[in-house]
């Protein structure tokens, strides 16, 4: 984890990061500007089985409300617990210390359907004008 | 200021309760007793009368305000209507003397009946029930109605079609209805994509909610076609009367293809808005739709007399434990007979007359979201204001030190920076046009100075409050232990 | 000018200059000639004097001046004036909900304090800032309790109030949610029924106290047995008589709600009302309605706001907890204003007159040959008799000797019709209870 150029990304803004069959998966810098001051964050439990593109978990800010989706299929193996407690750290790290939960994915063939980082990047361009 | 709580002494009194003339003694046992005393406050009449004045003071309202909030049509609310709505014979009945006998209560069920008529007349609908307790509550009723119909019918449908320009609330009520919510998109001129509104009614379509005027206080010329693909899948057409206001004596949901409206009397009819409720929502409905509403129904017998009917077995059931918020009923019926049929209309006009003047005045110093005529509220945008730092909420902060509520902004949501405003009809002139200098103060203070808005505003009693340690911070309980 | 409007004319015609109109009619043009109204038959407007001398000859033909003894769920309590006299000032009824706070702290800090004071009440930790009434306030709740727990089934107490179980019915008729009724014996919950209908799948049991027959329980070990198969208590309540009866928080209970208007409203013909509901924190947000929360500006000063705000419609649209936009803030103040005026100790000393004018009420008309008192649990201000006829019939002579003689409860139990549900508040004296029993009396047997 600690380089975003080499993480995945979705069309909603998740970025997942893909270590020894593991998938690490958190919100994206234009998703933590968007919301503004996270204020609470509804993770999923341990065990739990994701689709990709389906919820993973929620957030709320003090103005909107919104879900994560899972950038891949799998079964949640780890949260980030960390993020009760202080969900501003979405906020400020949302590439490192921000991350919301660990999967372990079923089918990395859904790769296929994810964006690099720089697809993403030309992705953001077109949504800004 | 101090909370009523840090005010409170031991052994002090503000009301004192009758003296017991009976010799009977009640000694309630364990385990049916509480615990510990209710730690309420223990204050006097005057502490008690002294701290909601003074909190009262730290409010805007319309009776000390300019109140140009877009969406609520704030307008004046006449006083003589609470006497009304105080009157003995209303104020003490109880709801449930009607199942004793209902001759126990012809005044009221007669005023029920009336608003049922005149309600009717003014949106050209059939039946009225005036049960539904708010806004929202309307709604909700409104989308069961369609539920009920539907399923009599045998229909199979899935969702309910509404534009992103809708309140909140359309979409949370047809939820609850058990519908799935399908959007489409505003088009360039400001109204409901009539071509994306016709590739997504499918046969599956349940009806479609509208406002009309819309919430950027724009009349829909082609509301009758939107009407007609609807009903061509058997899909019921929801009016949402937010705006009602703009239309009184001009136009009727019923004339223009609406199937079901909801009636905002705490907008349309002067009814007082209380800081966020009570209002009233009554919801009428065309001749096929009359044998769902909810019970119970006030009848006028062929003796003259009215009766609560509780038979009509394709009713919804009960959306309310009563007749619906009675008093609020009162006071739009006492409004509506004061103005007539003539006042009612002028209402309109000067509402439109009104909306389009402040459109006018300020259209050189913010962006218009769709620069077209308005109905009764305009819609802006702080967009070139932004550029500078300045942002919709700023601007309402600015006003706010100038005496005067903020409009609505950020809603419609699918405006970016919205600021929507709704003079009314009971603003005049002159305080419209005090109103329209500020607006152009703020402006020009957004080109020339716009850190100057970040510490304001600075006449109120706070400033402005951090919402995010309020959400993260959980209190909202003085008692709760931290 | 009619009534209301400002503009003059001289306004209107230097309004439409500007805007670039001849008439008023043309700022409609988007109404188009097949939109135009097709009748708009109403009376012609009239004078205030004129409006106030026919409501008043309508209210005239309400019999609001019975001796009552009608309760079932809304009560006729005193009122002081000074509720009235502070509810009267515009600054609290002619604001909106507050979307500013910086010119809303009024209304927001005495809602804050109406919270406070629900949740003393309840021993709750959170309460909201109000719903409708205490009908749809029980929907909304076992609605949250669907949403905190991922299940679909509902048990019903039999002791909760018919008409809340009609609306709750109604509401839930599109959405896929099993009911089971449990009934009531000897006046209380029947914990053996309960039992046996509870399980994994059961979100919530709904209890009501006092029952709507007036019995007073203690649900502690129901909600025991509830939290062991993961269901959440509802219990909805009568404010006044939690000054002496244990509280739904000392139960254990997970949500509570009630109705309002026995803290400072008028009875109004059926509203507006007050619903409250409170609950324990960890479920905050699962609530339904707007909340009120401290917090403080850039100076660091106290202030309060709505906060929250993302479990609500105007944020999470179809998503939100509930659809509920306009509450009755101005009730929740009103009532705010009532319990700071009874305080501490006019709480506690309004429900024992309450529950000791209810007791010589229920010895005297025992005394009455053929009445039959029901004692089988304990009552607070409200109880039910037997009588040796239709109670209907009963009402109708009463009405006629000046007294809404209680609730018949036939009207929602069929096997009921000789059964009348009777209510005595602080407002009752003991002339007016002997005369009622004495009437009553007349009635039955002469």
């Amino acid at each position: 984890m600690g380089n975003e150029e080499e993480y995945l990304y979705t069309k909603e803004h998740e970025w997942v990061c893909l270590d020894d069959n593991i998938a690490i998966i958190g919100i994206a810098e234009y998703a933590q500007n968007a919301l503004g001051d996270i204020t609470y964050i509804e993770l999923p439990q341990g065990g739990d089985e994701v689709e990709q593109f389906g919820p993973l978990a929620s957030l709320e800010s003090v103005k909107a409300a919104s879900d994560i989706f899972s950038p891949l299929s799998g079964k949640v193996i780890e949260v980030n617990g960390e993020l009760e407690s202080k969900p501003e750290l979405m906020n400020k790290f949302c590439y490192e210390k921000g991350w919301v939960a660990k999967i372990e994915p079923s089918d990395l063939n859904e790769k296929g359907n994810l964006m690099t980082f720089e697809e993403y990047e030309k992705f953001l361009e077109g949504l800004d004008t | 200021m101090e909370l009523i709580f840090e005010k409170s002494r031991e052994g002090r009194r503000g009301y004192h309760i009758p003296k017991t003339d009976i010799l009977v003694k009640v000694n309630m046992k364990a385990p049916y007793i509480r615990k510990a005393d209710c730690p309420w406050p223990e204050v006097s009449e005057l502490d008690v009368v002294r701290h909601f004045t003074q909190l009262s003071r730290l409010n805007y309202s319309v009776d000390t305000n300019f109140y140009p909030l877009g969406s609520c049509t704030m307008k004046y609310n006449p006083k003589f209507t609470e006497v009304a709505a105080g009157m003995e014979g209303f104020a003490n009945l109880h709801p449930l003397l009607p199942q004793l006998d209902s001759t126990l209560v012809q005044g009221a069920l007669e005023v029920l009946y009336q608003m049922d008529r005149i309600l009717s007349e003014i949106t050209g609908m059939d039946d009225f029930t005036m049960q539904p307790l708010a806004g929202a509550h309307g709604e909700l009723t409104g989308t069961m109605l369609m539920a009920a119909y539907h399923r009599k019918k045998g229909n199979k449908k899935k969702f309910i079609i509404i534009p992103d320009s809708a309140h909140g609330t359309n979409p949370a009520s047809a939820a609850i209805a058990g519908y799935e919510i399908v959007t489409v998109a505003t088009d360039k001129s400001g109204v409901v994509d009539l071509e994306e509104m016709k590739s997504k009614i499918t046969d599956e379509c349940a009806g479609v909610m509208l406002t009309c005027p819309n919430t950027l206080g724009i009349f829909n010329s082609d509301i009758d076609k939107v009407a007609e693909c609807v009903h061509k899948v058997d899909g019921l057409v929801y009016y949402d009367g937010a705006n009602l206001n703009a239309l009184m004596g001009r136009a009727r949901p019923g004339d223009l293809g609406f199937d079901i409206v909801h009636v905002n009397l705490h907008k349309t009819f002067a009814t007082p808005h209380g800081g966020g409720g009570p209002g009233s929502g009554p919801v009428g409905v065309k001749k096929q739709l009359s044998k769902f509403l909810p019970i119970s129904r006030v009848i006028k017998k062929q003796d003259g007399f009215y009766a609560l009917n509780y038979d009509y077995p394709d009713s919804i059931g009960y959306i309310a434990a009563f007749y619906g918020n009675f008093s609020v009923i009162l006071k739009a019926y006492a409004y509506i007979l004061m103005l007539g049929a003539e006042g009612l209309k002028e209402a309109a006009d000067q509402a439109v007359l009104n909306a389009n003047y402040v459109m006018e005045c300020l259209k050189d110093d913010y962006d218009l979201a769709f620069p077209r005529r308005c109905m009764h509220e305009c819609v802006f945008s702080a967009s070139r204001q932004e550029k500078k730092g300045v942002h919709a909420i700023d601007i309402a902060k600015f006003l706010i030190d100038e005496g005067m509520h903020p409009p609505t902004v950020y809603f419609p949501l699918i405006v970016k920076e919205a600021i929507m405003i709704e003079p009314t009809e009971t603003e005049s002139k002159k305080d419209i046009d005090d109103f329209i200098e500020v607006m152009k103060k703020a402006a020009k203070a957004a080109q020339e100075n716009p850190e100057s808005f970040k510490s304001l505003p600075k006449t109120t009693s706070i400033t402005r409050p951090d919402e995010v340690k309020a959400a993260k911070d959980i209190k909202t309980n003085y008692f709760a232990k931290s | 000018m009619s009534w209301f409007i400002a503009n003059t004319d001289k306004d209107v015609k230097e309004m439409l200059k500007i805007i670039g109109a001849k008439t008023i009619d043309d700022l409609f043009s988007d109404i188009k000639p097949r939109h135009e109204i097709k009748s708009f038959d109403l009376e012609e407007g009239r004078s205030e004097f004129e409006v106030i001398e026919h409501i008043r000859q309508i209210a005239k033909n309400n019999a609001s001046d019975l001796v009552s003894f009608l309760g079932a769920g809304l009560y006729d309590h005193y009122v002081p004036a000074a509720v009235s006299s502070l509810m009267s000032r515009g600054e609290f009824y002619t604001a909106y909900t507050p979307y500013q706070p910086e010119c809303s702290q009024g209304t927001l800090q005495s809602l804050f304090e109406f919270q406070s004071m629900i949740c003393a009440l309840t021993d709750m930790d959170i309460a909201n800032a109000s719903l409708y009434d205490g009908g749809t306030a029980l929907y909304e709740a076992m609605m949250m309790a669907i949403r905190v727990t991922g299940r679909k089934k509902i048990v019903m107490d039999g002791g909760v109030s018919p008409i809340y179980r009609k609306i709750i019915k109604t509401y839930t008729s599109n959405l896929d949610i099993e009911f089971q009724e449990t009934p009531v014996v000897h006046g209380q919950s029947d914990r053996k029924q309960i039992e046996k209908v509870i399980d994994k799948q059961t979100a919530a049991i709904i209890l009501q106290n006092p029952n709507f027959f007036g019995a007073v329980d203690d649900h502690s070990d129901v909600v025991e047995k509830a939290h062991s198969q993961g269901v959440l208590v509802i219990e909805s309540v009568y404010p006044i008589s939690l000054g002496v009866l244990k509280t739904p928080g000392e139960m254990g209970a997970d949500i509570v709600t009630g109705e309002g208007q026995s803290l400072g409203l008028s009875l109004n013909f059926g509203g507006p009302y007050l619903g409250f509901m409170a609950t324990k924190k960890k479920y905050v947000r699962k609530m339904p309605g707007r909340i009120v929360g401290q917090t403080q500006d850039l100076n660091g000063k106290r202030c309060f706001v709505n906060t929250l705000q993302a479990r609500e419609q105007h944020i999470r649209r179809e998503k939100a907890t509930s659809n509920i936009c306009t509450n009755v803030a101005l009730c929740a103040i009103q009532s705010a204003v009532y319990m700071s005026l009874l305080g501490r100790q006019g709480l506690k000393e309004l429900a024992q007159l309450n529950l000791d004018k209810a007791e010589f009420a229920r010895q005297e008309l025992e005394k009455i040959k053929g009445v039959e008192v029901k004692r089988s649990s304990p009552t607070f201000n409200e109880f039910t008799v037997c009588l040796p006829k239709d109670a209907q019939e009963v009402i109708d002579a009463m009405v006629v000797k000046g007294f809404a003689a209680g609730f018949p409860l036939a009207r929602y139990y069929p096997n009921m019709e000789k059964y009348l549900l009777i209510a005595i508040t602080e407002k009752r004296t003991r002339q007016e209870i002997c005369d009622y029993v004495k009437a009553l009396e007349d009635v039955l047997w002469n």
